[in-house]
């Protein structure tokens, strides 16, 4: 094969009888001809040239390498969740849209625990402790992540917070993630369980609009129960449309306002449980 | 959404393979992308050439293979291609099918030169 074109030698015109130059990788520019009868110049080995064989050959190297792209993220998680059997702690990911009354129904979960249970939060938001403040007002400890431009919270953020807030031995962490319904669900931040709540002002299509959220959840809870009266609202067509998307979640129908189904919250957080399986 | 985030993550994952080819530049990478990873392929290639730019991959091509989605239908016992969620079996119409793949977000290879 002729080094200079890749091909057999076997064309008319082959013989490479202009000048051509070569630039070598240290800018270096060498001038020439080539000719197949011809022996090699001795101040000038073509073949023996690292550079000038790679400029020749421009042989590319195929690299294997098969590595999921999203593997920094679910390494932190990994850690968090060893972190979490080491306390033997229950982290519950809580998701929704903004809105649909999680931090409600957190105060009211964690009131309710107060004295049975060791909890603490940790929430996240783009900007303001508002949320955190209304936590701490239940007596209990929370620290508050602010995104900024962020929409969702990640493994590494939550890993960062655990420095300042340790998870409680024993006890249950919730973990109040940003109002958004698309990107948190991407992310595993290494909890045991995912609740997705959404409210009844909020529309039925919901889990159909948002699949990969409502696909994530261990458990679905339906809260502002005690405004179906005042809406429009067809129950039996939401739990269709959850059943969907997620084929036997539990779905629980709840007010952070009345206190309805609380108690089959507080039943669905029992004792601490084995961490979630990888997905 | 996160596509730039996305394409930072492969060229992180680039680069470190690269280490090990000292001298070589990346000229193209190869990456599998699942129908139902909610990736938005056009922004990816865009936001590569963004992320690469100064760095071993910088003029790279970025290659996508779109693996498609494949889920189990309980109700028929079989496998089949998912477009989305929330979708029904295309056999049997029922709702009550499992995801086996189509969300992998992947390094596969890369050409270096």
């Amino acid at each position: 094969m002729c080094g200079v074109c890749g091909c057999d030698g076997q064309e008319a015109n082959h013989e490479h009888e202009q000048e051509h130059e070569h630039v070598l990788a240290d800018g270096q520019v060498l001038r020439h001809r080539h000719g197949h009868d011809h022996g090699h110049d001795h101040g000038h080995h073509h073949h023996e040239d690292h550079h000038h064989e790679d400029h020749h050959q421009g042989q590319a190297t195929l690299v294997r390498i098969e590595q999921d792209i999203l593997a920094k993220n679910s390494a932190i998680a990994a850690r968090n969740r060893a972190r979490f059997a080491r306390t033997r702690t229950l982290v519950v990911n809580l998701m929704s849209s903004p809105g649909s009354g999680k931090t409600t129904l957190l105060c009211r979960t964690l009131e309710a625990l107060r004295g049975h249970r060791p909890v603490a939060v940790i929430e996240g938001d783009q900007s303001t402790s508002l949320d955190a403040d209304r936590i701490r007002a239940t007596g209990t400890a929370a620290l508050q992540l602010n995104t900024g431009r962020g929409c969702h919270l990640d493994a590494a953020m939550v890993e960062r917070a655990l420095s300042e807030l340790p998870p409680p031995t024993e006890g249950v962490l919730f973990i109040e993630n940003v109002g958004n319904l698309v990107c948190p669900a991407g992310f595993d931040l290494g909890e045991a369980r995912r609740v997705v709540v959404l409210s009844v002002t909020e529309g039925e299509d919901k889990p159909l609009k948002y699949p990969h959220m409502f696909a994530s959840a261990d458990l679905v809870l339906v809260n502002k129960a005690d405004l179906l009266p005042h809406l429009r609202f067809d129950l039996q067509q939401l739990y269709a449309n959850i059943a969907r998307i997620r084929p036997g979640v539990p779905v629980l129908l709840v007010s952070a306002t009345t206190g309805a189904g609380l108690e089959q919250w507080l039943g669905w957080l029992g004792p601490p449980s084995e961490p979630r399986a990888q997905a | 959404m996160h596509e730039l985030g996305i394409a930072q993550g492969i060229l992180d994952i680039a680069v470190e393979h690269a280490r090990r080819e000292p001298g070589r530049q990346v000229r193209s990478i190869q990456v599998a992308i699942g129908a139902l990873s909610c990736v938005d392929t056009q922004a990816l290639a865009f936001g590569w050439e963004a992320v690469a730019r100064g760095s071993v991959a910088e003029g790279s091509r970025l290659e996508i293979e779109r693996k498609p989605g494949r889920g189990f239908c309980v109700p028929c016992g079989q496998e089949l291609e998912v477009r989305e969620l929330g979708a029904p079996c295309l056999q049997c119409g029922h709702y009550q099918w499992l995801l086996i793949s189509g969300d992998e977000l992947k390094v596969l290879s890369m050409e270096v030169l």
